[in-house]
């Protein structure tokens, strides 16, 4: 069963903190990363530096900014094969946004075509 | 006859469709073929009588049907384990001793990735086996409503592979915690008037107590219902609420707190602290008469410690205010931040009118009026209040 997780930070990455957190947090990522099945996406900048498209009338049009509110944008993703939803729900309790503020999606992938 | 037919169906259905959930993966397929094997067990029994198993006559029906109808519908077969397991499948399951998946059932129908409501919806339908117009009834939603509730619900236990099993032990805890969250609720949906909840709880619980002995918080919650439960004759006179204080102990079933304390003390047995037996503690002590009052303050105080709960709280005031009168009782009242509570101003009514403080204990009750919903509960306080204004002043406590 394949899951996608949506990294939400809130506002955790734009709140400087202590080297020794940071440090920390990169620790809590790379043992993340071990896991087994997951797959990371490629690392996302900040939603501040978004740019949204929508068509309308054939029209192209552009916003600066994500699709959703800053504070609501997604951070980034990743892909995990995990037997059943509570790997995943166990998965992304340890990914540091959770506990900073933020949270994750799981959602199932689904095959459409 | 037919009640016999309805107690076999009772106490099968749940243990049917969950070994069927557990064969078949698929919550759909295995409820309409449940559903099946107990039409035609309604049409077969009565002629040719009970079989002597009832449980394994019905788990091979449902399940030759299912499996029938999986061969006739390849898209279907797509969708369900029975794929991967073609023919074997049928073969490995020994109809007489079919596994009891009940609990892997309620676990997965309590899953925290469903919502409390679907988690409620979906315990009742598919171990309790009422139907979705029951469940909406009981809950006052439209049938549609409930329907949908049910539907979403299933979708999201396939889509997202809420798994069918008994949680590992570290998850165990948590996961225990909101199955018998989903149960109370569902007991108290029924304490407050719908009876046949409070009775699906019950047996709920009980069937939980068999499938966990050594879980303290199980037993605890079972004997909390079962003693809160024997009160119910007591708690209405005439359709009127009754005041604890002016219960009838006559009216206790008695047969039902000795079951109560017996799960209590097996549940003590164990070495249970949680809320539930402390809770249950507390509701046997009321059961005595006269109450043990400073014992019952006692362990409120020791549930509002371990739960933080101003609801706790405004109970273990009412205590005290028996044990040191009404004012110690007004003061913890007072400390409280539940201003949209309405018994937190009933309660604090009550002490004032003890107090004497006729004037303040009337605006207290007007208070706990604009704030309550049941009717039953607001015909109450509206008696307090005319008590209120019928007797004197006094300006001794």
């Amino acid at each position: 069963m394949q899951y996608v997780l949506l990294i939400y930070h809130g506002t955790s990455l734009t709140t400087p903190l202590p080297e020794d957190e940071q440090k920390r947090i990169y620790a809590e990522w790379a043992e993340v990363n071990k896991t087994p099945g997951l797959t990371g996406g490629v690392p996302m900048g900040l939603p501040e530096n978004a740019t949204t498209v929508r068509v309308q009338d054939g029209k192209t049009l552009t916003t600066d900014g994500p699709f959703v509110e800053l504070k609501e944008a997604v951070g980034g993703y990743a892909v995990l094969e995990a037997d059943n939803l509570d790997a995943a729900i166990e998965l992304a309790s340890r990914i540091p946004a959770a506990r900073l503020g933020g949270a994750i999606e799981i959602r199932p992938s689904e095959t459409y075509w | 006859m037919v009640t016999t037919l309805e107690q076999v169906f009772r106490d099968q259905w749940g243990r049917v469709l969950a070994a069927l959930i557990g064969f078949l993966g698929d919550f759909d397929l295995a409820e309409e073929a449940a559903q099946e094997a107990f039409v035609i067990a309604a049409e077969r029994w009565p002629q040719d009588g009970t079989p002597a198993n009832p449980g394994a006559w019905l788990m091979t029906t449902a399940r030759n049907r299912a499996v029938n109808r999986i061969r006739r519908d390849r898209t279907l077969a797509a969708k369900t384990r029975l794929l991967q397991v073609p023919q074997a499948a049928e073969d490995t399951m020994d109809a007489t001793t079919f596994p009891d998946e009940r609990l892997e059932l309620i676990f997965t129908c309590c899953h925290p990735a469903l919502s409390v409501d679907a988690q409620v919806a979906l315990t009742l339908r598919t171990l309790g086996g009422l139907t979705t117009g029951e469940i909406a009834r009981a809950f006052l939603v439209p049938e549609p409503t409930m329907a949908q509730r049910l539907v979403r619900a299933k979708r999201k236990i396939k889509a997202a592979q809420i798994p069918f099993r008994v949680p590992p032990d570290h998850l165990l805890p948590d996961r225990l915690a909101a199955v018998l969250a989903v149960v109370y609720l569902i007991f108290n949906q029924g304490y407050g008037g719908r009876g046949d909840l409070a009775a699906e709880a019950l047996w709920l619980g009980r069937a939980l107590a068999e499938l966990l002995p050594d879980e303290p918080e199980v037993h605890g919650l079972l004997a909390l219902m079962l003693l809160l439960d024997a009160r119910q004759q007591a708690r209405f006179r005439d359709g009127e609420l009754v005041l604890l204080a002016d219960q009838d102990h006559s009216l206790l079933d008695t047969a039902e707190i000795a079951q109560g304390r017996q799960a209590l003390e097996r549940a003590l047995a164990l070495g249970g602290h949680g809320p539930y037996v402390v809770q249950a503690a507390i509701a046997s002590l009321h059961a005595d008469q006269p109450r043990d009052w400073p014992q019952i303050a006692a362990l409120y105080g020791e549930l509002s410690r371990r739960t933080g709960s101003p609801v706790v709280e405004l109970s273990r005031a009412v205590a005290v205010a028996e044990v040191q009168g009404p004012q110690a009782g007004l003061e913890i009242v007072d400390r409280l931040s539940l201003q949209d509570y309405h018994y937190l101003h009933a309660t604090r009514g009550e002490l004032l009118r003890r107090l004497g403080r006729t004037d303040q204990a009337r605006e207290a009750y007007r208070r706990a009026l604009t704030l309550v919903h049941d009717d039953a509960e607001r015909r109450l306080l509206q008696r307090q209040l005319a008590e209120l204004d019928a007797r004197p002043t006094k300006n001794t406590p």
